[in-house]
C-alpha cells in the first residue's frame, strides 16, 4: 500500500525484474551482433516467421515491439510527422510512421532503456502479410535506405476455415525463404535445428496461454497491461529458451496469487474484453480508471494474438504456415464473432471495450459491425472509442474516458 | 428555509448549468454562465446564482452531483456521474416509459436508449469531432457573418435547404462559400446546416421509438427538433428547458443518494 493509506490503483507483479532483464539481455546480445557482426541481424514482423530465422542463427529484431516502445514512451506523436514530412500518410499505421520518424530523427527510446544507439542494423528483412501490407511498406523503407534483401510471405486474408491449399501454397511461401536465408547467414539449412526452435517457441507459446488463461479466475490475477508488459518475450524471445523458463515462473507467481485470492484490481467487481490495440501513450491511465470502478480488463484479442498453438515439431513447416494463418487477425468475421463469444464465456465478461485505432483498420474490430452483432447474440454491453494505437493526436481522453465510465455506471445500475 | 434540496451542475465545454430541485425533480432554480477556464469558479458562480433566486443557503443543500467534461473540477460536488447518465435520468423525469435520448450538446451528441423504467439499455457517442454539434453551428453563423440566435429564424422561414455534404466543419465552411457564390439564399443554407446536423445524429443510431431531444442546441434552435421529426418520421418530444436536462439529471441522481443510480 503506498504512504497516503489508499490501496494501490496498479499491483506490480514480481517477475516484472527477470522480465526486464531478460529483454535487457535480448537488447544488447542484438547491439552486440550489430556492431561487431558477431551474428546476422534480421527483422522479422511480429507473427512473422521467427523460428526459421533462428534456426539459421540470426538474431531476430522486431520493429513492431519498437513501435510499442515509441508508443508507450509517448515519443510518437512527436516522431510521426517527419514521417509525414517524407509522404508517409497521418493514415496509415502510426507504427510505420513513428518508426521510420523516429529513424530520420535519430531518436530512440532504446537509449534510456538499453544504452543503445539505435535498432540493430539489418542484415535482411523478412514480413508476413498475415496482419496487414503496412508491414510491407514498412520494410520496404529500410530495405531502400540499408540495401539489404526484403523477402517474405504473402498470407490471404479474411480466412473462414484454413483448408489445405492455403497451407500448401503458405508452406511452399515458406520453403522458398530458406535459399536466401542460407546466402545471407552463411548457414546450410538445418531440418533438426528447425525443429528443436520450433518445439521450443510452442513451449513458449503454452506457457503464455496459461499465464493468459490465468485471468480467467475471479478474482483474475492479471490486467491487460500486465499482458501488455509481459508479452514481451512471447513476441521477441520466441524460439529461445530464455522465453520458456520466463513464463515457468510467472505462471508460478500467478497461480500464488490464484491461490491467495489476490487480485490485480483490489474488491474486483466488472471484467472488461479489450478488443483492439492498446492506446500505449494512455495505458496506464486506463488501468487506473478501472481499477478505482472496481473493474479488471481481464482479456483482449491483443495479447492472445502471440499464442501459436498450430506450431508443430514433427512437420515445422505446416505448423508454422498454421500457426501464423490461424490468427484472429488473419480470419473472417464469423470466425471473429465466434471467437469473441467464447472469450467472452470462458472468462465471464460483462462489458466489451472496442478501440477503434484510426490507423490501424486491421485491429479495428467494430467496422463491418462485429460489435452490435456480438452485443445482439450475449446480450453484453460494450463502447467504441475511437483513438489510436501511437498516434496520441487522434485521441480525445474525455470522450474514451465517459465512456469508460457510462458503460460502468450501466453495469452497475442494473445490478443495484 | 429549512428546504431539502439536490443540486445537479452541468460542466459542459461550453455552458455550466446548474439546478436547484426538490427530491422529487421539482426545479426551484436555473443558472447557466459559458463554462470559461475556471471551472469551478463558474460552477460556484452559478450555485451563487441559484441559491439566491431559490431564496436558499448552502445549508439548503442535502447533495450535489456534477456531471459533464467538467465534472471532476467542481469542489462542492459529492459524487460525479457521467452525463450520457444524467441526460437519462432528466429526460425520463418529463418523459417516462421506453425512449430514445438524443442530446446535442456543444461539443458532442449522444444517444442514449432506456427502457421503460428508465434504465439504462445502451448509448452512443458521436466520433470525436465537432461535426454536427453545437460547435458546428456556431461556425457556420461565424461564416454567415450572423448572430447565433438568428439562426433559428432563418431555418424557419426557409424556402429550400441548401445539402452540405461535408463530414468536416472547416471543409462545410468552404462549402457554403461555393453555394454563396452560386446565389444561394443565406436562409436555405441555415437550413441544411440544420439539415447537416440532424444527418450525423441519424448516422450514429437507427433512432427507434420515441424520440427525446435534449441539449443547448435543442434549446436554442428548435427548429431542429422539426427537421429530426420529418427525417426519422418519429415523434420528437423536447423537455422544458433542453438545455438543463443534464443538470436535472444530476439534481435527481443527487437525491437518489450515494450511488445516484
Ligand atoms: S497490424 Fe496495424 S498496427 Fe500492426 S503493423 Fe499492421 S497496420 Fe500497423
Amino acid at each position: 500500500m503506498p504512504a497516503d493509506g489508499k490501496p494501490a490503483l496498479i499491483k506490480k507483479i514480481r517477475s516484472a525484474g527477470p522480465m526486464r532483464e531478460l529483454m535487457g539481455a535480448y537488447f544488447r546480445e542484438l547491439d552486440e551482433a550489430s556492431k561487431t557482426g558477431s551474428a546476422k541481424v534480421a527483422w522479422c514482423t511480429s507473427v512473422g516467421p521467427a523460428e526459421l530465422l533462428r534456426s539459421f542463427g540470426f538474431r531476430v529484431y522486431f520493429p513492431e515491439n519498437h513501435g510499442a516502445l515509441l508508443g508507450s514512451s509517448r515519443l510518437a506523436p512527436d516522431l510521426i510527422p517527419a514521417a509525414n514530412a517524407v509522404g508517409y500518410s497521418p493514415e496509415i499505421c502510426s507504427y510505420l510512421t513513428s518508426d521510420v520518424g523516429s529513424y530520420l530523427r535519430k531518436l530512440t527510446p532504446l537509449t534510456k532503456a538499453f544504452g543503445m544507439a539505435g535498432p540493430p542494423k539489418p542484415d535482411i528483412l523478412v514480413y508476413n502479410t498475415n496482419q496487414c501490407r503496412d508491414v510491407q511498406d514498412w520494410f520496404a523503407f529500410y530495405q531502400r535506405e540499408f540495401k539489404v534483401p526484403m523477402i517474405g510471405i504473402e498470407t490471404p486474408r479474411s480466412i473462414g476455415d484454413i483448408t489445405k491449399d492455403h497451407l500448401d501454397g503458405l508452406v511452399g511461401q515458406h520453403r522458398a525463404l530458406v535459399p536466401t536465408l542460407e546466402r545471407v547467414s552463411g548457414t546450410r539449412f538445418d531440418i533438426d535445428r528447425l525443429r528443436e526452435t520450433v518445439k521450443c517457441s510452442h513451449d513458449c507459446t503454452l506457457g503464455w496461454k496459461k499465464v493468459l488463461r490465468a485471468a480467467e479466475h475471479v478474482p483474475s490475477p492479471l490486467t491487460f497491461a500486465d499482458g501488455t508488459i509481459h508479452m514481451g518475450p512471447a513476441v521477441v524471445l520466441r524460439g529461445d529458451p530464455r522465453a520458456v523458463s520466463y513464463y515457468e515462473s510467472l505462471v508460478a507467481e500467478l497461480e500464488e496469487r490464484k491461490a491467495a485470492g489476490v487480485g490485480a484490481v483490489d474488491g474486483e467487481r466488472w471484467r472488461f474484453y479489450w478488443d483492439g490495440m492498446p492506446v500505449w501513450g494512455k495505458l496506464r491511465e486506463h488501468t487506473e480508471l478501472f481499477s478505482s470502478r472496481r473493474a479488471c480488463i481481464v482479456a483482449s484479442t491483443y495479447c492472445n494474438s502471440w499464442i501459436f498453438e498450430g506450431l508443430a515439431e514433427e512437420d515445422p513447416f505446416t505448423g508454422m504456415a498454421r500457426a501464423y494463418t490461424e490468427l484472429f487477425i488473419v480470419r473472417s468475421e464469423e470466425f471473429k464473432q465466434r471467437y469473441l463469444e467464447g472469450m467472452v464465456r470462458d472468462y465471464g465478461i460483462h462489458g466489451i471495450v472496442y478501440h477503434d485505432a484510426k490507423t490501424c483498420p486491421n485491429n479495428s474490430n467494430d467496422r463491418y459491425g462485429l460489435h452490435v452483432r456480438l452485443t445482439r447474440s450475449l446480450g453484453v454491453p460494450h463502447v467504441v472509442i475511437h483513438g489510436d494505437l501511437n498516434d496520441l493526436r487522434l485521441y480525445s481522453e474525455e470522450q474514451a474516458d465517459t465512456q469508460f465510465e457510462a458503460l460502468i455506471e450501466q453495469l452497475e445500475s442494473k445490478a443495484v | 428555509m429549512g428546504r431539502a434540496l439536490y443540486c445537479g451542475v452541468d460542466v459542459g465545454a461550453s455552458a455550466t448549468k446548474l439546478v436547484l430541485a426538490d427530491g422529487a425533480g421539482e426545479v426551484f432554480a436555473r443558472a447557466v454562465r459559458p463554462s470559461g477556464v475556471d471551472y469551478a469558479a463558474t460552477a460556484r458562480a452559478c450555485l451563487a446564482e441559484a441559491l439566491a433566486t431559490a431564496g436558499a443557503t448552502e445549508a439548503d443543500l442535502v447533495r450535489t452531483v456534477a456531471t459533464g467534461y467538467g465534472r471532476g473540477n467542481v469542489p462542492f460536488a459529492d459524487a460525479t456521474l457521467t452525463e450520457i447518465h444524467c441526460h437519462g435520468l432528466g429526460a425520463h423525469h418529463f418523459v417516462p416509459g421506453a425512449i430514445t435520448v438524443v442530446d446535442i450538446g456543444g461539443q458532442d451528441n449522444k444517444v442514449i436508449r432506456l427502457d421503460e423504467a428508465g434504465g439504462r439499455v445502451d448509448f452512443r457517442m458521436n466520433r470525436k469531432c465537432a461535426a454536427g454539434t453545437g460547435a458546428f453551428l456556431e461556425e457556420i453563423a461565424l461564416r454567415l457573418d450572423l448572430p447565433l440566435g438568428d439562426l433559428d429564424g432563418l431555418a424557419r422561414a426557409a424556402s429550400g435547404s441548401v445539402r452540405l455534404s461535408s463530414f468536416c466543419t472547416v471543409f462545410a465552411k468552404t462549402e457554403i462559400l461555393t453555394h454563396l457564390r452560386r446565389g444561394a439564399k443565406v436562409s436555405d443554407i441555415v437550413r441544411g446546416a440544420f439539415a447537416s446536423v440532424v444527418q450525423r445524429v441519424i448516422e450514429m443510431d437507427p433512432l427507434e421509438g420515441r424520440i427525446v431531444l435534449t441539449g443547448g442546441v435543442a434549446a436554442h434552435h428548435p427548429t431542429i427538433a422539426a427537421i429530426l421529426a420529418e427525417r426519422t418520421g418519429r415523434e420528437v418530444t423536447v423537455p422544458p428547458y433542453p438545455q438543463f436536462t443534464g443538470a436535472l439529471g444530476a439534481a435527481i441522481g443527487a437525491a437518489r443518494g450515494p450511488g445516484g443510480q
